[in-house]
């Protein structure tokens, strides 16, 4: 009989039953909409910092920023000889490590040598400055009389005698440049990159003059594996082209330890130390280790890293755990209200049949059992369309899979102390060149679906309830009552 | 037997308050048959209501066959009502939803019937009041006439030992009130059920072996005979349906 009368009232009330089923579904659909879409946000992030910080890289270790001394700031310099010959062609690298400040590379055994750490692996960040071109002397000529040879200069003087022609055509060329532990290139700066031409270092060329190179600067420069080109005098030979695993390269160049080191004259140093920890949910337990036995360091973990993330990720990202959590609490907050209330207001229309079945010697409780069963089916209805909606939803921001982009330590401002090393968005490194275009995909797990499960059942208990209790304390006099 | 002692009902709405009911004594024998009249608002349904056991009153005792309906706890008071008493509706108060059989049905649910013998007894009740033919049929498919007896059937289907009827004509045209009655007083006479029905209608009230005339909360007159069924007369009459000058069933 439950089942039965549970059918028919269903079906007369299909209008009713559908706007508390749509409620409800509106309602699941936008939680499992925004929970899958925060989900593919928190992917998306999770391959931004991958793809920044190098995958299973758990923290990373940078030197304290100090504040630089009285008179020490330094801007690039470059020296070029003056030549009499009338055209000169200069070239000359700057090379400068990225944030300036580096560690010493015996930090690395000690950061591994602490609690909770599996690995660690030390990298050198550079920033490589090339000015090339040639200057042309300029003439020195005195008005109305015999010249004079002058010193040219770039821009050409002026007063007397003025110096006619000559100028100066330079190109300035910046890249990135890391130095790789080649023992160790699980952890580290070439660990998220994908070797599409030639190959890696193998771990016995430590000190070799080789290097790998970005298929995007490859491109840009038209190298090839076995193409050299030179830093600071020092020719390298390409032995392989790599390309992120997800979005744009932030290295340029990859060169074994070694040679990154004699190229910025810090022997012995890095700027970087890549964490692997041994219970990746000991992480900030790890890095308190290390900060406390290491003085001078900071520490950055991913969630520190995450925080630092801008652009449209970022944006999108806080909106969804913002706006569309509230506003899922928000929609189903009132698909909940709305659902009781029209349960409560069909009970109110249903008195004399729930009287009449008191009168028949039917107990409180089946009535309740009743009406809590319709509101459950009506729950359910609405939990089966919620989930389809919310699935259709998220299948089509992956289908279209928007392009959000994250900017790491954007704003001048960059991370404290934060991640230096390879796209590691250390303090100092341009900001564009930590750009990353992800695109977003919106994954639903099947916690998500429990949820919105759990959602149904809760909404069609909630509105069941509120109706139950209504019809329970009906009385059977009610059955009479109302004809009057 | 019902024993009804100073039955007092009354209604608090605000400040105010009603008494429908005053002091009501009232002695029902098993087997009786018992018209209760009076004028509209004067307390018929509300002393049905305490009958019947659908609600309690606010002083006083209802005692049927040496229990108090009410004192008793509400759980024992419902199984009470599942068992012993079968009401009929003036609006018959079927479920619009579901059928004839499905309606009747319900009054086994609270027993514990299981669901094949139900259907069978339903459907045995329904064809006792005539309407074999229309057991799949809902509400709306019936007509008045049909529509009260599928609640008659339903009232009867447990067995009870009390058949309560509130207006059972009132909704119904004339022909068809006949129609009801006689099928009622039939099926009184044929069960021996202690039978009480509430009126308006003084020929359905003068054809009564008993009446009880009700007004403002009082019984100011209780008439003995003068109908076609004593109480000792079950099952001894004969053609009891013209009995009400309406047409035979």
């Amino acid at each position: 009989m439950f089942g039965i009368y549970l059918k028919r009232e269903l079906g007369r009330r299909k209008k009713a039953a559908l706007v508390v089923a749509l409620g409800l579904a509106l309602g699941i659909a936008l939680v499992i909409t925004v929970s899958s879409v925060s989900a593919g946000m928190t992917q998306a992030q999770d391959k931004v910092l991958k793809s920044l910080y190098g995958l299973g890289t758990d923290m990373t270790v940078t030197k304290a920023q100090t504040a630089p001394k009285a008179g020490s700031a330094q801007g690039p310099n470059f020296k070029f000889d003056a030549k009499s010959s009338g055209k000169t062609s200069q070239s000359s690298d700057r090379v400068m490590t990225q944030g300036g400040q580096a560690l010493k590379s015996a930090l690395v055994e000690k950061v591994a040598a602490q609690k909770g750490v599996a690995s660690a692996v030390g990298a050198l960040s550079l920033n490589v400055t090339k000015v090339d071109g040639s200057f042309t002397r300029g003439k020195a000529q005195s008005s109305g009389s015999s010249g004079t040879s002058g010193q040219g200069g770039p821009g050409g003087g002026t007063g007397q005698p003025q110096v006619q022609g000559g100028g100066a055509d330079f190109n300035v060329n910046s890249y990135s440049v890391a130095g790789v532990d080649v023992t160790d290139q699980e952890l580290g700066p070439l660990a998220t990159m994908k070797i599409t031409s030639g190959r890696t270092f193998t771990a016995t060329q430590t000190d070799a003059k080789v290097a790998v190179i970005s298929k995007s600067y490859a491109k840009s420069k038209k190298y090839k594996v076995g193409s050299a080109f030179k830093i600071s005098g020092t020719k390298y030979t390409v032995i392989g082209v790599a390309t992120p695993d997800s979005g744009e390269s932030t290295t340029d160049v990859y060169l074994p330890l070694k040679q990154a080191q004699t190229l910025a004259d810090s022997k012995n140093k890095v700027t970087t130390i890549y964490v692997k920890a041994t219970d990746s949910k000991r992480i900030a337990a790890v890095k308190k280790e290390i900060q406390a036995n290491i003085s001078g360091t900071t520490v950055t973990t991913s969630s520190d890293l995450a925080s630092t993330v801008s652009g449209s990720l970022s944006t999108a990202s806080s909106l969804a755990a913002g706006v569309g959590k509230w506003l899922s609490v928000a929609v189903l907050a009132a698909a909940f209200l709305v659902a009781a209330l029209l349960t409560s207001s069909a009970v109110s229309r249903r008195v004399r049949e729930f009287g009449t079945l008191k009168a028949l010697g039917w107990p409180s409780r089946n009535v309740t059992r009743q009406v809590v069963g319709e509101s459950m089916v009506n729950g359910l209805i609405g939990g089966g369309l919620g989930i389809a909606l919310g699935l259709a939803a998220a299948y089509t921001v992956t289908a279209i899979s928007p392009k959000l982009t994250a900017q790491l330590g954007s704003g001048g401002g960059g991370m404290g102390g934060g991640m230096g090393g390879p796209g590691g968005g250390g303090p100092g490194q341009q900001s564009a060149a930590n750009k990353l275009e992800i695109a977003l995909t919106a994954p639903v797990s099947l916690t998500t679906i429990a949820l919105a499960v759990g959602l149904a059942v809760t909404g069609g208990l909630i509105a069941g309830a509120m109706g139950g209790w209504r019809a329970s304390r009906m009385r059977p006099a009610d059955a009479l009552r109302s004809v009057a | 037997m019902y024993r009804l002692t100073g039955v007092t009902k009354r209604y608090t709405r605000g400040k105010e308050t009603v008494e429908a009911l005053r002091g009501i004594d009232l002695t029902i024998e098993d087997g009786d048959q018992l018209v209760i009249q009076g004028p509209t608002g004067g307390g018929k349904s509300t002393l049905l209501q305490m009958i019947g056991g659908l609600d309690r009153p606010s002083a006083g005792h209802v005692e049927l066959d040496g229990v108090d309906l009410a004192t008793i706890g509400e759980a024992k008071l419902t199984r009470l009502r599942a068992e012993k008493i079968g009401i009929i509706f003036q609006a018959f108060n079927l479920i619009p939803t579901l059928t004839a059989q499905e309606n009747v049905e319900t009054a086994l649910v609270p027993l514990g019937v299981k669901p094949a013998e139900r259907r069978e007894r339903a459907a045995e009740a329904l064809r006792s009041v005539g309407l074999g033919e229309r057991l799949g049929h809902v509400p709306t498919e019936l007509s008045g006439g049909q529509q009260q007896r599928v609640a008659i059937a339903r009232a009867l289907v447990k067995k009870p030992k009390v058949l309560l009827a509130d207006e059972p004509t009132g909704n119904l045209d004339e022909g068809t009130r006949d129609d009801i009655m006689a099928l009622l007083e039939g099926l009184w006479r044929e069960h021996g059920l202690t039978f009480v029905m509430v009126t308006h209608d003084s020929s359905i009230a003068r054809r009564a072996p008993r009446v009880a005339t009700i007004e403002a909360g009082r019984i100011t007159l209780t008439e003995q005979g003068g109908g076609p069924y004593a109480r000792q007369a079950h099952g001894t009459r004969e053609q009891p349906y013209v009995q009400y000058g309406g047409r035979a069933r």
